[in-house]
């Protein structure tokens, strides 16, 4: 399957407010900058992707799972996000448990699931308002 | 620098993660050996990825020369990329800058010692071997 290649960058409106949210107020941010931190994020994907991949076929599984992804940071040196992760997870889980009683939906956990579609049209809006200064 | 970053969706309900899923799924599957990925480890790498974002910066901005200007610059960032163990695997996509005028020059004297190497190979020498 053949990706443009703008597919594999993150939406620059997000990357900038994660970044300007991050730093002191009034630092500002060279473009250049900030798209190194954007390119730097997408290969931050690729290694983690195929570090927990590693760690997936290691318990001979063919779907990555959070475990793999917990695992893949420690691997990477980047044991610092593995507590703030792990609670975004039960954030997650808790949410889901609400949005189940409210709706009928079935319970999905696996990969390719409609939630995801829900999701995309949120974020395609957001995408909209992409400014480049 | 362990807070959560939420952001707020059109019905104002707090999301977990600001990054979208969709793309972030596109950039995962590109990877060859990956054949699927269940819905907690695309949060949890979406997630990961803004935490990445955020770190990255403020590691930048606090050893870089950018404090002082009060700006976070490319040089502040490759200076991590290569400083930093941590963040060694960033190395080839965030090179050190040189000037043109520089580079230029490395490359003449390289194609200069490439041509010294041919003609000493040329020359007339009895004990002239073609090298390995």
């Amino acid at each position: 399957m053949a990706e443009r290649p703008e597919d594999l960058n993150l939406p620059n409106a997000v990357i900038t407010r994660i970044i300007k949210e991050a730093l002191p107020d009034g630092v500002n941010i060279s473009k250049e900058a900030r798209s190194a931190i954007s390119r730097a994020a997408s290969v931050f994907v690729l290694y983690a992707t195929s570090c927990a991949n590693n760690f997936a076929m290691k318990g001979k599984r063919k779907t990555l799972n959070a475990s793999d992804v917990l695992s893949a940071m420690e691997e990477m040196e980047f044991q610092r996000f593995v507590t703030p992760l792990k609670e975004a997870l039960e954030e997650q889980k808790k949410k889901d448990k609400d949005k189940k009683t409210d709706s009928e939906e079935p319970d999905e956990q696996d990969e390719d699931n409609d939630e995801d579609e829900e999701r995309l049209e949120e974020e395609e809006q957001n995408e909209e308002e992409e400014v480049d200064n | 620098m362990a807070d959560l970053v939420v952001g707020k969706d059109k019905c104002g309900e707090q999301r977990l993660v600001s990054l979208p899923l969709s793309r972030i799924r596109v950039i995962m599957k590109s990877s060859p050996e990956v054949s699927s990925i269940n819905q907690e480890a695309l949060v949890l790498t979406a997630k990961a990825t803004e935490l990445f974002v955020q770190y990255l910066a403020t590691y930048s901005y606090r050893h870089g020369s950018g404090k002082e200007k009060k700006a976070l610059t490319y040089s502040d960032l490759s200076h991590t990329a290569e400083e930093s163990e941590t963040f060694q695997f960033l190395a080839d996509i965030l090179p050190k800058k040189i000037l043109a005028s520089k580079y230029l020059k490395m490359l003449k004297e390289k194609r200069e010692d490439d041509e010294e190497e041919e003609n000493d190979n040329n020359g007339d020498s009895d004990d002239d071997e073609a090298e390995s």
